[in-house]
C-alpha cells in the first residue's frame, strides 16, 4: 500500500467513525431527551401527552394524602401560580417532604400526572435549578422551610 | 489561633508554589541551573505547609471550634470522630484543601522519584504542577477558605450531610481525587515534552506508571461511589449515569485510552501526538468535572449547594489550561513525528481501536452532559438526558471493545501472529458462549435478552483470555513480567465486571411493597417477611427499625434490618438499607414509609451477580498496582541516571 493510499484509508476510517458516533448520538438524543415542564407549562397544556416528560415544583403543603395502608400517594405540586395533581406507587425519597422542590418523572392521565419516578435533593440548601427558576416567588430562606 | 495558622499557611504554599512555579518553567527555559536546583526544595515546602494547613483544619473539627465557619456547618459535637475527620472533605471548601493536598503530594512524589529525569525535564514537570497548584491554591483562599471565622461563634454546629456519614465515602473522595488529580502529572509531563520539543520511548516509560497510578486511583474511586450510592441512597442501582458520576467517569475513560496509547509510544514509538492530546484531554476533563460539581451548572441530584462565582473562576481556570495546552499542541505537536508503522492485524490496530471506542464512548457521554446546558444557554426548553441515551451511546462502542480485547491481549507488536493462539481461542469463544447458555438456561431459568448472551459470553471469553498467558507461563514452569501479569489480571477484572453487569441488568427484580407485621411479599423464589418494626438510639440519630426475615422453599436464608433514621440535629430522614450477600446475589431491603394502619411501605430488591461490578473494579485496580511494580521502571530508571551522569546535565531540555 503506498502512504497516499494508506493516509486515505485512515481518513476514510475516521469519517465512517465519526459519522457512525453522531448517527449513534443523534438516534440516542431522538427518544431519549426528557423536556422538563413546570406546572404552569402543563396546565396551558403546552406538555406533550403521549409522552414522559419531567414536572417540577414544589410540593403543596397538606397536599400529600394515601389511603391508610396504601402505596399510592397523591400530591401537589405548585409553582404559585397553578398546580399538578401526581400521583405515585412506591417509596417515596428520603427528602421528599412538603414544603420542598421536587422532580417527577411520568405522564399525563386524564389531568393527573402519574409519576414513575420521583427525586428530591439530597442537600438541605439545594434545589433542583429549573424548580428554583420556576418559581415565580421568592424562596423562603433556606433552613426556615419545616 | 488555629485557623488564622492555617490562612497563613495556605498563603505560603502559594507563595512557594508560585516559586515552584517559576523556577521549573523559566529555569528549565533559561536552562539556569541554580534556578532549577530550587524547585525540588519549593515542592517539599509546598507539601509541608499544604499538609500544616489540612492538619490545622482537621484540629478545628476534632476539637469542635464552631467559630470556624466551615466547621459549624459541617459538623457537630455529638459527630463521631472518624465523621468528624471526615467532614473535614465533606463539603466544598474542605474538598478543595483536600485537592490541593492530594496535588501536592503527586508533586512530592514525582520529585522524588524522578531523579534520574533530565534535569530540565523534571524542572518543567515540576513547573507545571506549580502552575497548577497555584491556580487551586489561589481559589482556595481567595474564593473558598476554609478557615473563615464565623462571629459571634455558634453554640454548636449544624452537622454533617447524614448521607455522608457513611465509611465508604469517607474513602470515597480522597480516592476519587487521587485519580483526578493524578490525571495532572500526566498532564505535566505531555506539556513538559511539548516544551522541550522531544518525545521519546523513555518518555513514554517515565509517564506510564504515573498514568497506572492516577488510573487505579480512579478505578478504585468511582467503584467506591458506585457501591456508596447502591446501598446509602437507597434506591439499590449501581449507577445512575448521574451527571455528578459522569463527571468521573470521562477522565476515567480518557485515562483508560491514555494507558493503552502510551504502551504503543513506549514499546513502538508511535501514536506520539495522539497520546500527547489524550494527556490533555484526560487533565482538561477532570477539571471540567470539578467545574462542573462545584459550579452549579448542573441539573443533578447528586449536586449538592455551590456558588455561581466561584464557577467561574474554575472556568477561567479551565480555560487557562485547556487552551493553553492545545496551542502548545498545535505549535509542537507537528514537529514530533511517530515513525514506523504497521501491519492491519496487529497489537497497534487493535489499540487504536481501543482508544478510538474508549474516545467515542467519552465524547458522547461528554454530549449528553453538555446538551442540556446548551439547550437551556439557547433558551431552547428545559430538557434531560436520560439513561437510555446513556445506556445505547456507552453500550455500542463498548460492547466491540469487550469483544476485540479477548483478542487483541493476544496480537503482537507491528505483525499479529495470532495464528499460534487462534485455535485456542475458537475453542475459548466457543466454550464461553456454551457456559454463558448454561448459566442462563440453569441458574436464571430463562435465556433473557440477546444481550445477555451476549454480555455473558463476552465476559466469560475475556476472562478466559486473559488466563491464557499466565497459565502457559506457568505450565512452562516460567515467571511473568509483573506488566504483562497485570495487564492479565486488570483485563481478567473487565471480564468479572461485564458479568456482573450483564446478570444484575437481565435478571434483577424490584418491587415496592406495603406490608403489615407477619405478612410477606415474594421475588425470585425469595420470600420477605416483615416481622415488625421498634424504635432504636443511634450516637447522633434516632430509627425506626423494621426487621424482615428471608425464606427460600421455608428454610431462613437471612434475618435483615433496615432502618430510617432522622438525624437529631439536620432533621433529614435516612434510609439505611438491609441487605444479604452471597456470592451469587444480594437480597435488599429498603425501608419507606410509615403509610399508618401499622404497614410500611419496602422496597425489596434481588441483585444477582452485583458484587462482581465492584470486584471486578478492584481486580481491575489490582492489575494496574502489579504492572506499576515491574522491574523494567526499575531498572531503566538506574540505567538512565547512570548515563544521564556521563551526559552534561539540562541538554535534553
Amino acid at each position: 500500500m503506498t502512504p497516499r493510499r494508506k493516509r486515505l484509508l485512515a481518513v476514510g476510517g475516521v469519517l465512517l467513525g465519526v459519522g457512525a458516533a453522531v448517527g449513534l448520538a443523534l438516534k440516542g438524543f431522538n427518544n431519549n431527551l426528557l423536556y422538563f415542564y413546570d406546572p404552569s407549562q402543563v396546565a396551558a397544556g403546552l406538555a406533550p401527552l403521549d409522552k414522559t416528560f419531567r414536572v417540577g415544583g414544589m410540593v403543596t403543603k397538606g397536599s400529600v394524602a394515601r389511603a391508610p395502608g396504601s402505596i399510592e400517594v397523591r400530591f401537589v405540586l405548585t409553582d404559585f401560580a397553578h398546580d399538578v395533581t401526581v400521583s405515585y406507587s412506591g417509596v417515596l425519597p428520603d427528602l421528599f417532604r412538603e414544603g420542598q422542590g421536587v422532580i417527577a418523572h411520568g405522564h399525563l392521565r386524564d389531568g393527573l400526572f402519574v409519576a414513575d419516578e420521583v427525586l428530591a435533593k439530597h442537600d438541605e440548601k439545594y434545589m433542583p435549578p429549573e424548580v428554583a427558576k420556576s418559581l415565580k416567588h421568592p424562596l423562603p430562606p433556606p433552613g426556615s422551610t419545616t | 489561633m488555629i485557623p488564622e495558622l492555617g490562612t497563613f499557611a495556605m498563603i505560603l504554599a502559594l507563595l512557594l508554589a508560585l516559586a515552584q512555579a517559576v523556577f521549573g518553567l523559566a529555569g528549565a527555559h533559561r536552562r539556569r541551573q541554580s534556578w532549577m536546583a530550587a524547585v525540588t526544595p519549593a515542592v517539599t515546602g509546598v507539601w509541608l505547609f499544604v499538609a500544616l494547613a489540612f492538619g490545622l483544619l482537621a484540629t478545628s473539627f476534632i476539637r469542635n471550634d464552631f467559630t470556624v465557619s466551615y466547621v459549624a456547618t459541617n459538623s457537630n459535637s455529638a459527630l463521631p470522630l472518624m465523621y468528624r475527620i471526615a467532614a473535614v472533605w465533606g463539603a466544598h471548601e474542605g474538598s478543595l484543601l483536600l485537592w490541593v493536598m492530594i496535588l501536592s503530594t503527586w508533586a512530592l512524589l514525582v520529585a522524588g522519584f524522578s531523579k534520574s529525569l533530565p534535569v530540565a525535564f523534571r524542572a518543567r514537570v515540576l513547573g507545571v504542577l506549580g502552575l497548577i497548584n497555584v491556580g487551586f491554591l489561589s481559589f482556595t483562599i481567595f474564593t473558598s477558605s476554609p478557615f473563615a471565622r464565623l462571629i459571634p461563634a455558634a453554640p454548636d454546629g449544624s452537622d454533617l450531610n447524614p448521607l455522608l456519614q457513611d465509611p465508604a465515602l469517607a474513602v470515597h473522595p480522597p480516592m476519587l481525587y487521587m485519580g483526578y488529580v493524578g490525571t495532572a502529572v500526566a498532564f505535566a509531563f505531555a506539556v513538559a515534552a511539548m516544551l522541550s520539543g522531544k518525545l521519546d520511548t523513555s518518555w513514554a516509560r517515565w509517564t506510564r506508571p504515573w498514568t497506572v497510578a492516577a488510573w487505579m486511583c480512579l478505578t478504585c474511586g468511582i467503584a467506591l461511589g458506585s457501591w456508596w450510592a447502591y446501598y446509602v441512597l437507597g434506591w439499590g442501582g449501581w449507577w445512575f449515569w448521574d451527571p455528578v458520576e459522569n463527571a468521573s467517569f470521562m477522565p476515567w475513560l480518557v485515562t483508560t485510552a491514555l494507558i493503552h496509547s502510551l504502551a504503543v509510544t513506549e514499546k513502538r514509538g508511535l501514536f506520539k501526538s495522539w497520546t500527547l492530546l489524550l494527556a490533555i484531554f484526560a487533565f482538561s476533563l477532570s477539571l471540567l468535572g470539578t467545574f462542573l460539581v462545584r459550579s452549579g451548572v448542573l441539573v443533578s441530584v447528586h449536586s449538592f449547594a455551590s456558588d455561581p462565582s466561584r464557577g467561574m473562576f474554575i472556568l477561567g481556570l479551565l480555560l487557562f489550561f485547556i487552551v493553553g495546552s492545545l496551542t502548545l499542541y498545535a505549535v509542537r505537536a507537528p514537529t514530533l513525528k511517530s515513525e514506523g508503522g504497521f501491519a492491519i492485524v496487529s497489537r497497534e490496530s487493535f489499540l487504536l481501536l481501543n482508544n478510538a471506542l474508549l474516545v467515542t464512548a467519552a465524547g458522547l457521554i461528554l454530549m449528553g452532559e453538555l446538551w442540556p446546558l446548551l439547550m437551556d444557554a439557547f433558551d431552547l426548553g428545559k430538557i434531560s438526558v436520560g439513561p437510555p441515551y446513556f445506556n445505547l451511546v456507552f453500550l455500542v462502542p463498548m460492547l466491540p471493545l469487550v469483544a476485540l480485547l479477548g483478542v487483541g491481549m493476544h496480537a503482537g507488536w507491528k505483525r499479529a501472529l495470532l495464528e499460534s493462539r487462534s485455535r485456542q481461542l475458537m475453542i475459548l469463544a466457543g466454550s464461553a458462549a456454551a457456559l454463558a447458555l448454561l448459566v442462563t438456561l440453569l441458574a436464571y431459568r430463562s435465556i433473557g435478552a440477546p444481550l445477555t448472551a451476549i454480555g455473558f459470553t463476552a465476559g466469560f471469553f475475556v476472562m478466559g483470555s486473559a488466563l491464557l498467558e499466565p497459565f502457559a507461563q506457568w505450565r512452562r514452569g516460567q515467571g511473568m513480567p509483573r506488566a504483562a501479569l497485570g495487564m492479565a489480571i486488570a483485563h481478567f477484572g473487565v471480564g468479572l465486571l461485564v458479568i456482573g453487569i450483564t446478570g444484575v441488568a437481565s435478571y434483577k427484580v424490584e418491587r415496592d411493597v406495603s406490608l403489615a407485621p407477619g405478612e410477606s411479599t415474594s421475588i425470585a423464589g425469595y420470600d420477605f417477611k416483615y416481622l415488625g418494626a421498634k424504635p432504636v438510639l443511634g450516637p447522633n440519630y434516632e430509627a425506626v427499625e423494621a426487621r424482615v426475615l428471608v425464606t427460600r422453599d421455608g428454610a431462613t436464608v437471612s434475618d435483615l434490618a433496615t432502618q430510617k433514621r432522622v438525624y437529631r440535629v439536620q432533621r433529614n430522614p435516612m434510609t439505611h438499607a438491609g441487605i444479604a450477600v452471597a456470592w451469587n446475589r444480594d437480597l435488599f431491603v429498603a425501608l419507606g414509609d410509615d403509610l399508618g394502619e401499622g404497614k410500611w411501605s419496602m422496597r425489596v430488591q434481588y441483585k444477582p451477580l452485583v458484587r462482581y461490578i465492584w470486584f471486578g473494579a478492584l481486580v481491575m485496580a489490582i492489575g494496574g498496582l502489579v504492572a506499576i511494580l515491574d522491574r523494567r521502571y526499575r531498572v531503566a530508571r538506574a540505567a538512565e541516571a547512570a548515563a544521564l551522569s556521563a551526559h552534561a546535565p539540562g541538554t535534553a531540555g
